[in-house]
């Protein structure tokens, strides 16, 4: 067992990063921070809307996309990817409405099949064209992100901005941050009251369409460095956390923005002390975060409700509402 | 209704029960071990369980997917399908720590870690649940992710041990059944027999909590235990399924059979036994494709299995098939039309007070209100069916008795519900034609006949036409001797 974790060095775990190590593993961070900021906003609006789960089946279900794209394209250019991920997307999205409102299978098996079907495609395709398709199963699953600075750097204008992989998830978390800041009245409309939504004319379709092809593009930008499964940790966990937090969606979005840097920056630090994988790590440390939020929340944490509980209020005085996680009728 | 006993199922689990038990594996060799090139060969050598090589790996894949196929069928009818994925991620971080215990692909630590794991992260997701705003989803997603997360990071920090036999653990992720040894499919057999047992046993208990959790309470039944168990034996399946199947699918061995055998049947007793079927199907065919190549792996196949099997059941299925309903749906639909063009041939008829038999093309259409064409083809349908026959060179159409007859019923059921409507609901004469236009056709002979006994037999409509009676329908059949006695309008028995 001592084996398992090594002494603690903090020449190593803690300066080296910053300063000999900053040229590799400050991609590493920085890329950690970009997929978790764009996956954290879009996650908010999943959570909000219910839609967790279907974040889970298009992560596994971009798989496919991304395969097939590479045998037809024969190549890893980033367009011919997006495109089978969205395409991917659609289908995921169009085939659980389908099973789901066409037979009497209801909505979450519904997903766990779509899911599930796509994703062995998808590794099978990648197993039988292993030599074509440069991906292997591991990678799916657990990402590389400590490899991305290796990639070829995006020179604009003779100066280097950096891998190419860490630059174009920037571009799409900067993407996803200007379009949720553009149309936020519309998602908030349409994740909170539908038909409020549609007397305003906002058509609740497109909406939820072009979230999903949001989430495409987004898990599959993602999906290199982070893998299949920790994509779905990086959608759920800051929005998680934050809403336990705070109520307000302005203030979510801002508490998921920096759940997603210290959850990018402490990862890579454990990484280095456990020698485990980076993206795992983060995760680790984003679930950490969301314990201690589910904890310590100043508003509905298990403490305050356990202090909450504990304290005896006369009967002349008016109860406080006691924070409560839950509708009393349900 | 059919009453089912509880104890033939129980007897017939306990035959699947003997059937796995006589089934003991013998000693064999692993998959990769042979050379073959001929793929039908190969699935005889396979399926037979001649080739002593693949026994474990299909024995074990069949005996899983039986497991995995009991068990989601509770999962499914419960609506907790998304539980099963989330328990088969929560598992991971189990299995590194089993596989720590001591250093190897020992079943046992494994078994106990990953299922301890997996009880783990369905409290938290429960927990989470209850104490927090956050809901079912969120929960579900977050633990799966977050139990998986700390499984990688154990699993890449195992890799770069010096010590210990690591070979094989990266294949828990994706499964492969050449891996399986002696031990492994003795681990499943011994939980398929005791899942299968104590669904045997519980099965009342079972059946009521997934169906009537209400009820279940009020009954005394003890349902928060028996979700316990049912979680319990999920983990124990999903744990089983891992070195097959891998962490990623399990869950989809769990939904996908038993979301098959939904679509098929009503009865929970069936639906156990096809999804049990389904799960052994997709298991052995799973078993077979990664037995065809040398890299690969088992889990994607037998998922695949599965969904082909549900994509027929969701297509072909008898009673909720798609096509199946698409078929009745046009069926219907082209009944209906028949009927409404031979009615229309009535009224032609009725409009020259039935003087001449025939209707030519023209006066149907000038009636219907369509072109001749479209006339011609809905004659023609008619005549496919034996109800008209034509005549100067397919332009003036005669009924044949049996036409006749249908027109007869569908215009009395027309009129019938009319004068009804007017009658005995008291709705204006001029309100009644539209819903009596659809109700036509669905009218069954009962109706029919209490119609007429509550409408006293008349004889005229509230459009003063007059319906058409008993003795019309035989009109129809006057040139012919009849030998059975019409017992209703709607069809004959």
């Amino acid at each position: 067992m001592s084996e398992l974790i090594p002494s603690f060095d903090p020449q190593h775990v803690l300066v080296m990063p910053w300063t000999s190590g900053l040229s590799s593993y400050g991609w590493s961070m920085l890329m950690g921070f970009f997929v978790a900021i764009a996956c954290g906003l879009i996650g908010n609006y999943l959570i909000l809307r219910r839609m967790a789960l279907v974040g889970d089946a298009i992560s596994h279900s971009v798989l496919p996309g991304i395969a097939i794209a590479f045998l037809l394209a024969k190549s890893r250019g980033a367009l011919p990817m997006f495109l089978g991920a969205l395409a991917a997307g659609i289908v995921t999205t169009i085939l659980i409405e389908i099973i789901h409102k066409k037979s009497r299978v209801k909505q979450d098996a519904a997903i766990g099949i779509t899911f599930s079907s796509l994703f062995a495609i998808g590794v099978i395709l990648i197993s039988l064209y292993a030599s074509r398709v440069d991906l292997d199963q591991e990678c799916v699953l657990y990402g590389e992100i400590g490899n991305v600075w290796i990639d070829t750097p995006v020179t604009i204008a003779g100066i280097s901005l950096g891998p190419a992989t860490v630059v174009r998830m920037g571009v799409v978390a900067l993407i996803t941050a200007l379009l949720i800041v553009m149309f936020y009245k519309e998602l908030l409309v349409s994740s909170f009251d539908s038909g409020l939504a549609f007397s305003l004319g906002i058509n609740a379709t497109v909406v939820h369409y072009a979230l999903m092809c949001m989430l495409s593009v987004i898990v599959v930008s993602a999906f290199e460095s982070v893998g299949a499964i920790l994509v779905i940790a990086m959608l759920i966990l800051p929005g998680a956390t934050a809403s336990l937090v705070s109520h307000r969606l302005p203030v979510i979005l801002g508490l998921t923005v920096l759940h997603a840097a210290l959850s990018a920056v402490l990862g890579l630090h454990v990484a280095l002390w456990l020698e485990c994988s980076i993206a795992g790590a983060m995760v680790v440390v984003g679930a950490f975060l969301f314990v201690l939020a589910w904890i310590f929340s100043p508003s509905q944490g298990l403490l305050r409700r356990w202090l909450w509980n504990r304290v005896e209020i006369p009967d002349d005085v008016a109860p406080a509402p006691v924070p409560s996680g839950r509708a009393p009728a349900s | 209704m059919k009453h089912y006993s509880p104890f033939t199922v129980r007897h017939s689990l306990f035959v699947l029960v003997f059937v796995c038990l006589s089934a003991s594996p013998a000693h064999a060799a692993k998959i990769g071990d042979l050379v073959h090139t001929n793929v039908l060969e190969q699935a005889i050598d396979f399926f037979t369980f001649r080739e002593p090589a693949v026994r474990f790996a299909l024995l074990g894949s069949m005996l899983l997917g039986i497991c995995c196929g009991l068990l989601g069928s509770f999962i499914v009818v419960r609506k907790m399908a998304l539980v099963g994925d989330a328990l088969s991620h929560a598992v991971l971080p189990g299995v590194a720590l089993g596989f720590l215990w001591n250093m190897s692909k020992d079943p046992i630590a494994i078994f106990v870690g990953a299922t301890i794991a997996g009880l783990v992260g369905t409290s938290v997701v429960t927990l989470i649940k209850q104490t927090t705003r956050l809901k079912e989803d969120t929960a579900l997603g977050l633990v799966l992710a977050s139990f998986f997360a700390v499984g990688i990071c154990l699993l890449t920090m195992i890799q770069r041990l010096p010590t210990g036999n690591k070979t094989g653990i990266d294949k828990f992720l994706f499964g492969q059944a050449a891996a399986m040894g002696a031990d492994d499919v003795r681990l499943i057999a011994i939980v398929t027999v005791l899942s299968i047992t104590i669904i045997a046993l519980f099965y009342k208990e079972f059946l009521l909590t997934s169906f009537d959790a209400g009820f279940a309470k009020v009954a005394g039944f003890p349902a928060q235990a028996i979700h316990y168990g049912l979680m319990l034996l999920l983990a124990f399946s999903v744990v089983i399924a891992l070195q097959a199947v891998g962490v990623v699918l399990v869950s989809a061995m769990l939904i996908t059979p038993a979301a098959a055998a939904y679509l098929l049947t009503d009865r929970m007793s069936r639906m156990l036994w096809l999804a049990a079927f389904f799960g052994m199907a997709a298991g052995a065919v799973g078993a077979f494709f990664s037995y065809l190549g040398p890299n690969l792996p088992t889990g994607p196949f037998m998922v695949l299995g599965a969904t082909a099997v549900f994509v027929l059941a969701f297509l072909f299925g008898p009673r909720h098939g798609v096509v199946m309903r698409w078929w009745r749906q046009r069926s219907r639909a082209q009944r209906i039309q028949r009927e409404n063009t031979l009615k229309s041939m009535y009224h032609v008829l009725e409009a020259r007070e039935f003087k001449g038999d025939g209707v030519s093309l023209r006066e149907l259409s000038e009636r219907r209100r369509e072109t001749i064409e479209e006339a011609k083809q809905q004659v023609g349908d008619l005549r496919s069916h034996a109800l008209v026959t034509l005549q100067e060179e397919g332009n003036v159409a005669f009924l044949t008795p049996e036409g006749w007859q249908l027109a007869c019923a569908i215009v009395r059921n027309h009129r019938l519900w009319e004068l009804y409507l007017t009658n005995a609901a008291h709705i204006a004469a001029d309100h009644v034609h539209e819903d009596a236009e659809k109700i036509e056709h669905v009218l069954g002979e009962e109706v029919v006949r209490d119609l007429e006994r509550r409408l006293e037999y008349a004889t005229t409509d509230p459009h003063g036409r007059r319906i058409p009676s008993l003795a019309d329908l035989r009109r129809g059949g006057a040139g012919r001797e009849r030998t059975e006695e019409l017992v209703g309008y709607g069809r004959r028995s």
